[in-house]
């Protein structure tokens, strides 16, 4: 690496008020042709091109963003990191990625502040307490480690949760995963761009597809606001825009689009230090290093690309947080946003081939595909350069919807959609 | 969040109606005889479009009616709302 970040390079650059750091990555203009092309630099992408350059030494690649990196969902999203899925497939798939998370500040030379605090995932009723057992057991002969927390055992955890038997929806107990917890989402944009920089990865901002030319059913290049770009592959990383990617090459796909909303509260003093999500009532609430609550609302329930959300579906989060945590009544909400996630039918991604030579998805997310950020990248570098997938997301085709071998995991998602 | 008007009960929040998806998919004749993919495609593939979307909602908390709506998905605005197999209007 160029400039590599240590104590001696922070002393040596404080001697100059640190003015003299390097641009962590390149501003380049497109060349005319690639080996391969990335649509989409948020962190799947990055992660992609990253992982084509290191591992399958592919050094003549774009990653090409309409906005500016790591803005959309990477920069949208609650930063939540565990592998706690129910089946064997989904299993294998996010706990790849956070075993690589586990080194990924390390391996990229970068901060991402991985903080291995804990997710804990509550039960409201009883067949929320039968169906996270279930996984409990399941992710444990999956070699996950969970465990299941009686009522008690989750107020000594995290002491300043409401376990009243008198509320709406009591906690019954719930599950936890001492290796889950959370990343500096900007970070693990920037940290993979300055990586795949390093290796000579084009990384063009700015720089929007407006469509893919094709010669019979092989890939021939991108139109983008930046003049044709030529290439043989195209690995699209669009989350919620993947539909309208897909809809240029004349492709459908079993996604719906939809804003999902997060909001953070003024900055206080420690007081929450793990990530606890409520499936049942729909509240998620974590605590930034600033100090902020990080508070995960639902899904609007329609289709659009607002990138707002609706009141009501914030409104509905905080009364469930209010009642689970009393303590934060006073707090007053600071910043609110929307991202747009890309659903699929069975709550589990696609990182997939498609039926046209040269054209790969990496899509369907939904709400959760920030923590499987490193597996997702590496996994999806894979199956461009090897034009196959590994077998890890083998079970993660887009045939399954043809085939009808779903990986149903609504029940692992953190919260319902 | 907008307003609807709901062709049975005039304008009421968006709250009160669920939302049921991309409208005029035709539910096949003779299920027996499709195909994989033709099954893939009915069940699943959703064109998802940035822009003006036909669909179909239910006023859920309110007349209970299915009905459905021309909105442009990039800025939640409402062009049309009709009713179901009235013919679609030309936006």
């Amino acid at each position: 690496m160029k400039n590599k970040y240590s104590i001696f390079s922070l002393i040596k650059n404080a001697f100059s008020q640190h003015e003299n750091w390097k641009q962590a990555w390149g501003n380049p203009e497109p060349k005319k042709e690639y080996e391969a092309v990335i649509v989409g630099g948020g962190g799947h992408g990055l992660a992609t091109a990253y992982y084509l350059a290191k591992k399958h030494n592919m050094k003549n690649i774009a990653v090409l963003e309409k906005g500016w990196i790591g803005g959309g969902n990477t920069g949208r999203n609650t930063t939540i990191i565990r592998s706690n899925y129910l089946w064997d497939a989904s299993a294998g798939l996010y706990d790849h990625a956070l075993k690589i998370w586990e080194n990924l500040s390390q391996e990229l030379n970068y901060n991402i502040m991985f903080s291995q605090r804990g997710v804990m995932n509550l039960a409201h009723n009883l067949q929320d307490v039968r169906d996270l057992k279930r996984r409990t057991h399941a992710n444990r002969l999956n070699g996950i480690d969970a465990v299941w927390l009686d009522t008690k055992q989750v107020k000594e955890f995290c002491p300043i949760i409401n376990i009243s038997q008198d509320i709406r929806y009591p906690v019954l107990g719930g599950t936890l995963q001492r290796r889950a917890g959370t990343a500096r989402h900007d970070a693990v944009a920037w940290g993979y761009a300055r990586g795949a920089d390093a290796m000579g990865v084009d990384i063009i901002q700015n720089c929007e597809v407006k469509g893919i030319k094709r010669n019979g059913d092989q890939v021939e290049g991108l139109d983008t606001t930046k003049g044709f770009i030529k290439t043989k592959k195209i690995g699209v990383v669009a989350a919620g825009h993947s539909s309208v990617i897909a809809n240029m090459a004349g492709l459908k796909l079993p996604l719906e689009s939809k804003p999902l909303q997060a909001l953070v509260s003024e900055p206080v003093k420690p007081i929450i230090d793990t990530v606890v999500m409520s499936n049942a009532v729909h509240a998620y609430v974590s605590q930034s290093d600033k100090g902020e609550l990080v508070i995960g609302a639902g899904t609007d329930a329609y289709i659009s690309y607002t990138q707002r959300g609706s009141h009501d579906v914030v409104e509905g989060t905080l009364k469930a947080i209010l009642e689970l945590y009393p303590i934060f009544s006073r707090m007053k909400m600071l910043r609110q946003w929307g991202g747009i996630v890309d659903i699929c039918p069975d709550a589990s991604p696609i990182i997939s081939k498609t039926n046209i030579k040269g054209l790969y998805f990496n899509c369907g997310w939904g709400t959760g595909g920030f923590k499987a950020t490193p597996g997702s990248g590496d996994l999806f570098a894979h199956t461009i350069a090897n034009d196959e997938p590994h077998k890890l997301n083998a079970a993660f085709n887009l045939n399954r919807f043809v085939s009808g071998d779903l990986v149903d995991e609504h029940g692992a998602a953190a919260v319902a959609h | 969040m907008f307003v609807i008007n709901c062709p049975y009960c005039g304008e009421r929040d968006q709250s009160e109606f669920s939302c049921g998806g991309e409208a005029h998919i035709v539910r096949p004749k003779q299920p027996t005889e499709l195909s994989d993919d033709e099954w893939a495609e009915y069940l699943f593939m959703r064109k998802n479009i940035k822009g003006v979307q036909f669909e179909r909602w239910n006023h859920a908390h309110g007349c209970r009616k299915w009905f459905n709506m021309v909105r442009d998905t990039s800025n939640d605005k409402i062009h049309a709302v009709y009713k179901i197999g009235e013919k679609p209007p030309v936006i």
